[in-house]
């Protein structure tokens, strides 16, 4: 497969990564490097074979109650927050 | 530099111990030596002030006879590492005002081990790069760099201000975090020593994730006598991390200098590959033939799918990070960049905040996890991981310990590799598999190039099983004859 300018655009959409118009044929061209050199994957025979999400195979993930932990902490949340205000996070408008 | 700082973790606690000196003063000393070299941009924070102040109750304790296993001990941080009240950036623009109002588990673990800090060390952006080239904070020199003539060597990556860190005396010790390499591939291009621990040893908590399957935290220590004793304070269970192991770890310490009779070695053929320096392929065969000399049984054994591994990493860790990125929206911290509206301020931030290799790298993730691409390259990759740590569990019902090369070459010069990203990533082919099964593995310094540079040999023992990685590597380590001196680095 080979990836195009109008491919790089539409990931770079989904990413929310805005890539310029003249970085376009350059990334095309280094994602295409990359995708074609993991394509060597398809030689592996992989047939019945499960595939493996964690980081050690077997692992089981716990359990535990739906508690409150941790709370009462806003002035922590909001520390690093770009804009807040009263208490929120002040965000750019979403709906027009 | 000082004696002070050409000091072991293992003499400096028993110099602490024996009054010879402060914590307060061992701290100062280190101190004074980060300053003088400065041009290795190991640190891209120092925090002077906090260590003399954690030197000083450090030494409080221990006159009160509280005294924990680093007790002391100055060690670096790489900056990965949430530190309460200190800027912590993963060395992304993104987050190059953050600062966190909680610790991680790991440095809270080595404070509560008396500890003191000396600052954050210097990463590639997200841990993603084997050079320390894609910091936003410039780049790492190697100190071994002087050696050569060639200011702009590489310590590695992506823990390379840890690895010339340790290597150049400005701390004791330091933390990194291994993805596929990252603890290990710095620590033989620095001449150090580094561990990565079995996936689940030490909590991921407080870490800025990378490929949460994958990322594993570790020390970097001039000896594995350090690395046991650094270890042993940083690994335990974490109710905050669902994949931290509730096993104990065992006494480390007390698997060095234990013989390695009997125990069997495999040499993997399918290591052997293109490209690898002939002096690196000599240097393997003679660490073969030293534990062999100690009793240890040598078996030539087969990872027939190793080839497949980094293609397999280079698929399963840009699809995690692609996912864990995308909380760096520039909405409740890090960097905002305003645009006309909410789609556009993500688009403009994410392309300001990142590096080229991190939006590649999130792109990339991106394409192989987009509807019509997932079962392709997302869940052929997971398979062929399975298949990979399967091998390697097979391998193990023959031997104790598998015996690799780090790394395929030494340390290279600054922009050698930045044009060819798959040469970038081939440094990484012997690391990468133990990552992808999650198994506990140690890079220890051997050797030099004939250029007069560090080479590293690593080991790979089965999962929990770092009483016996510790053990084949104190008889390695003891074997190569590798001084643990730090080098005398001048700054320029």
């Amino acid at each position: 497969m080979s990836v195009d300018k109008s491919t790089v655009m539409r990931i770079s959409q989904l990413a929310r990564i805005e890539v310029a118009e003249g970085d376009q044929d350059k990334l095309a061209d280094e994602l295409d490097n990359i995708l074609t050199w993991v394509e060597q994957l398809n030689e592996v025979d992989t047939e019945g074979v499960a595939p493996m999400s964690s980081g050690l195979p077997g692992a089981v993930l716990p359990q535990r109650e739906d508690l409150v932990s941790a709370g009462n902490r806003q002035p922590d949340i909001l520390r690093n927050a770009p804009d807040s205000r009263s208490g929120f996070f002040v965000v750019p408008k979403v709906i027009e | 530099m000082s004696e002070l700082t050409a000091l072991t973790i293992a003499e400096a606690l028993k110099g602490l111990k024996a009054r010879e000196y402060t914590a307060e003063e061992l701290t100062e000393e280190h101190i004074k030596s980060i300053e003088a070299a400065r041009d290795l941009n190991a640190f891209v924070l120092e925090t002077p002030d906090q260590a003399i102040e954690d030197a000083r109750a450090s030494d409080v304790r221990r006159a009160g006879g509280e005294v924990g296993a680093l007790e002391g001990i100055p060690l670096g941080i790489k900056d990965l590492f949430c530190t309460k009240d200190i800027r912590t950036t993963a060395c992304s623009h993104i987050l190059d005002n953050f600062v966190p109002s909680y610790e991680s588990f790991v440095t809270e673990k080595l404070r509560a081990a008396g500890a003191t800090f000396l600052g954050k060390t210097n990463l590639d952006e997200f841990a993603m790069g084997s050079s320390n080239e894609t910091s936003y904070f410039g780049p790492v020199r190697n100190p071994w760099g002087q050696a050569v003539d060639d200011p702009g060597l590489v310590p590695g990556g992506s823990s390379g201000g840890s690895a010339s860190a340790v290597a150049a005396g400005l701390c004791l010790g330091a933390t990194g975090t291994d993805t596929g390499g990252s603890i290990r591939q710095p620590a033989a291009f620095c001449g150090i020593v580094g561990m990565k621990p079995t996936y689940g040893r030490c909590s991921r908590w407080g870490i800025v994730a990378f490929a949460s399957s994958l990322d594993q935290a570790g020390p970097m220590t001039r000896t594995v006598k350090d690395a046991a004793i650094m270890l042993g304070a940083m690994a335990g269970f974490d109710e905050n991390d669902s994949t931290s192991s509730q096993n104990v770890i065992p006494d480390l310490e007390a698997c060095l200098g234990q013989d390695i009779k009997g125990l069997r070695i495999g040499i993997p053929r399918e290591y052997r590959v293109e490209g690898m320096d002939q002096e690196i392929e000599t240097l393997w065969a003679k660490g073969a033939r030293w534990l062999e000399e100690q009793g240890a049984e040598v078996i030539e054994i087969s990872l027939p799918k190793t080839k497949y591994a980094l293609p397999t990493y280079y698929i399963i860790a840009p699809a995690e990070a692609s996912s864990n990125l995308a909380r760096y929206d520039g909405m409740r911290f890090g960097l905002r960049v305003d645009g006309q509206n909410l789609e556009e301020t993500y688009m403009k931030t994410r392309a300001e905040g990142f590096g080229a290799e991190v939006r590649r790298r999130v792109l990339i993730g991106t394409y192989v996890l987009s509807a019509g691409y997932y079962d392709a390259y997302y869940l052929k990759a997971q398979k062929v991981r399975r298949i990979i740590s399967e091998e390697f569990a097979s391998a193990f019902d023959q031997v104790d310990a598998v015996l690799t090369p780090t790394a395929p070459t030494p340390a290279f010069s600054q922009g050698a590799k930045t044009d060819d990203l798959i040469s970038m990533y081939l440094n990484d082919v012997f690391t990468v598999p133990a990552s992808l099964a999650g198994l506990p593995a140690i890079s220890i310094p051997a050797g030099l190039s004939s250029q007069g540079l560090p080479l590293g040999l690593q080991l790979i023992t089965r999962a929990f099983d770092e009483s016996t990685l510790f053990r084949v590597a104190g008889a390695l380590e003891e074997a190569a004859g590798w001084s643990p001196r730090p080098l005398r680095y001048q700054g320029s």
